[in-house]
């Protein structure tokens, strides 16, 4: 047996040594240039013609925190309906029937296609359309007392967001691989099935960051139902501002609202995210 | 007289311009081990597709049991059968992807359960207990609660093997099993197939594994460019090829 060669001189050991932290200066700087900004800007609204006594006041009136739960109330039914519709529009366009097809496909690109602010008019004013709503045999009753303000924000809100809803869903769906509904097919699983118990699942891992998108732009969007008289919170906002002309407290207030709500689902969606990723874990839990 | 399990008459299949299947005709015995072997593009995995119906033929006719598949003889014609039925036909095979394709939100043993259960409706602790039992066999019962992606290629494929089982198929469908394993786990792949082979089920494998089908193929048909060149004993069309074609296949595989 030849006994190893000796290891080449020259190549100091460096296992005791450890890696010195180094100065950054340039991010000092850039930080340190963000803060003086931020003063500024601060210092600019301190000083700047706001009562802010009067943003305190009214951060907790209790118009505005009706406008803020009537926001989340509006925000939730649709985003529900929006998915309901989103998932069997997504379904119809995979389908291998054309009709079912070209009925998502018109659906989308109806709702897609109008301004929403148009469509929660067009809704909020069907009575000009028809002015009795009826099924034939069960009664009937006039649109005026039937399309509220609540209930037109809904279907304006929640058909529109079907509409983008469905395009999301698509995508998870096609992100699936197709070695998943044939491994279902293969148990006997027939089309839809296949979809609900093993296709969807997995597409809820890819569809919850876009739909969590969505959802935070449905927040802010209910605020175009104030043009509907839905008593969301930029709607109550404006009418107190109409009786005080605290423009911009009162639109402060809003945003307030707005940034917090919006900061609280960012964490929601991570425990979504989480529980949906289920199975991609390499390490057992 | 018996019949055969699977009867494959003058079945084509093009794809686009490509003839993956050129008029192929086959009979599989009950309890017959039968490999097809045929390099990549020779149809042998179209025809274990369309046996399963995950490809629909183009012309000519695969009897399962006695069952004319996906298509239904009425009036000189042929009808397409609807989803549903297609799908209740597809019960009487078993089919395990050289790709796995568990179902990655679902541990190994709820994968094994999934069928019997949703599929076929059947009280779930008898088909719970039945799948600890599969995955007893198949040298997994520790892994009951492991994701597939916890799990090494292997032992994936053993789960597959057994939620193929679960569904107490009449015929088991191999599409390479072992081809998209690492080295080391080709082996006990091989063995719970072997082992499966010798219960007795009826299996159709198509595999590179020469000397898997040399021990415990009944059959082995080579396949080139969509028709069978060759079919007879494993002894035989391995050992002693008559065809020259197959003889070169064989010489650029070993």
């Amino acid at each position: 047996m030849k006994a190893a060669p000796a290891l080449a001189e020259g190549f100091p050991d460096l296992s005791g040594m450890r890696l010195a932290r180094e100065p950054h200066w340039f991010r000092w700087f850039g930080a340190a240039l963000i803060v003086l900004v931020l003063a500024a800007i601060a210092r600019a609204f301190a000083g700047g013609q706001i009562e802010w006594s009067y943003v305190s006041r009214f951060l907790t009136a209790k118009v505005i925190l009706e406008g803020i739960v009537n926001t989340m109330v509006m925000a939730v039914l649709a985003m529900l309906l929006g998915i309901v519709l989103g998932v069997v529009a997504a379904i119809m366009r995979l389908s291998p029937n054309p009709v079912l097809r070209s009925v998502a496909a018109g659906y989308t690109w109806l709702f897609r296609g109008t301004p929403l602010i148009l469509q929660l008019l067009l809704w909020f004013n069907l009575a000009l359309v028809f002015p009795t709503i009826g099924v034939p045999g069960l009664g009937s009753a006039r649109a005026v007392d039937v399309m509220t303000p609540f209930l037109a924000a809904l279907l304006g809100l929640g058909i529109n967001q079907g509409a983008y809803t469905s395009e999301v869903m698509r995508a998870g769906m096609l992100s699936v691989d197709i070695g998943q509904y044939e491994a279902a097919q293969a148990i006997g699983m027939g089309r839809l099935r296949a979809l609900w118990r093993i296709i969807l699942p997995q597409a809820m891992r890819v569809v919850i960051p876009p739909i969590g998108n969505e959802f935070i732009g449905l927040v802010k969007a209910t605020s175009l139902a104030s043009v509907i008289q839905y008593p969301e919170v930029l709607h109550n906002a404006e009418n107190i501002y109409y009786a005080n002309s605290r423009v911009i407290e009162l639109l402060i207030v809003a945003g307030f609202w707005y940034l917090l709500v919006v900061s609280v689902l960012t964490p929601l969606q991570m425990l979504l995210e989480r529980r949906f990723a289920r199975g991609t874990m390499r390490v057992a839990r | 007289m018996t019949r055969p399990l699977v009867a494959i008459r003058s079945v084509c299949k093009n794809f686009g311009e490509f003839q993956a299947l050129k008029s192929v005709s086959l009979d599989v015995w009950p309890g017959e081990v039968m490999c097809l072997i045929g390099a990549s593009g020779s149809g042998k995995t179209t025809l274990l597709r369309c046996v399963n119906q995950l490809t629909a033929i183009d012309s000519g006719g695969i009897w399962l049991d006695g069952d004319l598949l996906g298509v239904r003889e009425q009036g000189g014609r042929l009808h397409r059968l609807s989803e549903r039925q297609i799908a209740r036909q597809r019960l009487k095979t078993g089919m395990v992807f050289q790709r796995f394709n568990l179902f990655p939100h679902k541990t190994a043993l709820e994968n094994i359960v999934e069928g019997p259960a949703q599929v076929q409706g059947r009280p779930l602790d008898q088909v719970r207990a039945e799948a600890i039992e599969l995955l007893r066999r198949v040298g997994l019962a520790a892994k009951a609660e492991s994701y597939p992606a916890q799990l090494s290629g292997g032992q994936q494929q053993r789960v597959a093997i057994a939620r193929a089982l679960a569904m107490k198929p009449m015929l088991m469908l191999f599409d390479e099993p072992t081809s998209a394993l690492d080295p080391e786990l080709v082996g006990e792949v091989l063995a719970v197939m072997k082992e499966l082979a010798q219960s007795g089920m009826t299996m159709m494998v198509v595999t590179h594994e020469l000397g898997f089908a040399r021990e415990v193929a009944d059959r082995v048909v080579y396949m080139d460019q969509g028709s069978i060149v060759e079919s007879g004993q494993a002894s035989d069309v391995l050992g002693a090829p008559r065809e020259a074609r197959t003889r070169a296949f064989l010489s650029a595989v070993i």
